[in-house]
């Protein structure tokens, strides 16, 4: 039967990998090519990147690291930040990447998840969706590195994007991410039953239980891991690392 | 030599990428004069049925030159994904015919509860029957699959690895010098790399 997905999702931030708290607080975690070598020999299933100053700066993907690392990874890879045309995501996916995360942009032009689906078919879209928990508690979702607020409810959003033509969904709790703390499961259930294309949860991963949690109760159909893998434990320094793929199956199956 | 053949049907960097880490000679060839010197094929293909068989036919000759090359020259060619489901006959995505040089045919994933079409994601592929092609693979190899259509063959026989996902299917095919495999080998770590060894020998 299909395995659960665990996926280690990486920050780029120019040439470099980082790791956020709270979509804040950037630790250098080290040069892209070599880590995703380390990743290459780790035999993960999938590996996400995501620039996360591209849309900040207004700026185009980095093609020339995306190259690098599509050079090192025998494994299916995506990549978003800074796309904005179907041009974009024709290079990147020519690179020897096979799917595009939309977030930022897909606020900005509604159709460009449509149009790279028609083109490349709907498993080459992600739509990258980040939510922060406002302080009435009510979750909405933003763009822009979470520095916009858009006003959609997470729910209505992805029913959005699921209709445009997107293939998966990567939802992001920017109030776990970076944590350690354990998804927010009421937040990813809430898509998870909205939606029938498969959810990617991101952000609070700490534990093997936090995974079987969110996989369990909350019906995730994959799992992001950002501090987990590039870290030796909370508050300790870097160490590129994967949990053993035994225990994977056996708490996730 | 190897050509991948471009007929603008897909993600050829990374096939590319895998040919050249294992040190097997292998290009991607979209010109007719080309591809008539290659020793084997690779014939990729990610979108649908009908647009992977109205491009193949679009091409002047290429139709007629791959005929020649797989049924009279008898050169291995390797259909991969979408590249394999056209070897078969025909596929309920589309109404064009396929290659027709495996009997079979490829059909839609039912509409299921909890299994989510496409099948994407990696799963494990069973021996079905000997092959060059499964050269030094465990039984219970993984490949990454994604996949809204699955193949069965006519001849059990030309299954030379089955799938289960809901139910069993086929996920790689064989009839003498034809191959094709659903998952994608050139994302499938060092499965999929032995995989394309094994093709480079045969």
């Amino acid at each position: 039967m299909l395995r659960t997905r665990v996926i280690p999702t990486l920050l780029l931030r120019g040439e470099s990998l980082v790791k956020t708290v709270r979509f804040g607080k950037f630790t250098y975690v080290g040069d892209p090519a070599n880590t995703v070598r380390i990743f290459n020999e780790l035999e993960v299933d999938e590996l996400i990147f995501l620039d996360i100053s591209a849309s900040k700066e207004g700026r185009e993907p980095n093609f020339k690291v995306l190259e690098d690392i599509a050079n090192e990874c025998f494994m299916p890879l995506g990549y978003g930040g800074g796309i904005s045309s179907l041009r974009h995501a024709q290079t990147i996916l020519e690179i020897g990447f096979e799917k595009i995360a939309i977030n930022t942009q897909s606020f900005v032009n509604k159709e460009l998840i449509t149009e790279i689906a028609d083109v490349y078919g709907s498993q080459a879209v992600i739509a990258s969706i980040d939510v922060k928990t406002g302080f009435f508690g009510k979750p909405s979702v933003r763009s822009l590195g979470g520095k916009l607020n858009k006003k959609y409810d997470p729910v209505v959003w992805a029913k959005e994007v699921e209709s445009l033509g997107a293939g998966e969904i990567l939802l992001t709790c920017i109030d776990r991410e970076g944590t350690w703390n354990g998804f927010d499961l009421e937040i990813v259930k809430s898509v998870t039953e909205a939606v029938s294309i498969p959810v990617i949860a991101h952000g609070g991963a700490g534990s093997i239980e936090h995974l079987r949690q969110v996989v369990k109760k909350a019906n995730a159909s994959a799992v992001a891991l950002g501090s987990m893998v590039v870290f030796q434990k909370k508050g300790m320094g870097v160490l590129v690392n994967f949990p053993d793929r035994e225990v994977l199956e056996e708490v996730l199956s | 030599m190897i050509a991948i053949i471009n007929y603008g049907m897909g993600n050829l960097g990374s096939m590319n990428n895998m040919f050249k880490r294992i040190g097997v000679k292998a290009s991607i060839e979209s010109q007719l004069g080309r591809i008539e010197q290659a020793e084997k094929l690779v014939l990729p293909g990610v979108g649908s049925f009908d647009a992977a068989m109205n491009r193949l036919n679009a091409i002047t000759g290429l139709r007629d030159l791959l005929e020649d090359k797989v049924m009279n020259e008898k050169i291995p060619i390797l259909g991969v994904c979408l590249g394999m489901q056209i070897l078969t006959s025909a596929s309920e995505e589309g109404r064009q015919p396929g290659l027709g040089w495996i009997k079979g045919e490829a059909k839609r994933f039912p509409r299921h509860d909890t299994l989510k079409v496409p099948h994407m994601g990696w799963n494990i592929a069973s021996r079905e029957s000997a092959s060059l092609l499964t050269k030094n693979i465990g039984n219970e190899s993984r490949y990454y699959f994604v996949h809204s259509y699955y193949v069965r063959v006519d001849n059990q026989s030309h299954s030379i690895m089955r799938t289960h996902y809901g139910f069993g299917f086929d996920s790689a095919i064989g009839n003498k010098n034809i191959y094709g495999v659903q998952f994608h080998p050139e994302k499938s770590h060092r499965f999929g790399m032995q995989i394309l060894k094994n093709f480079s020998e045969i």
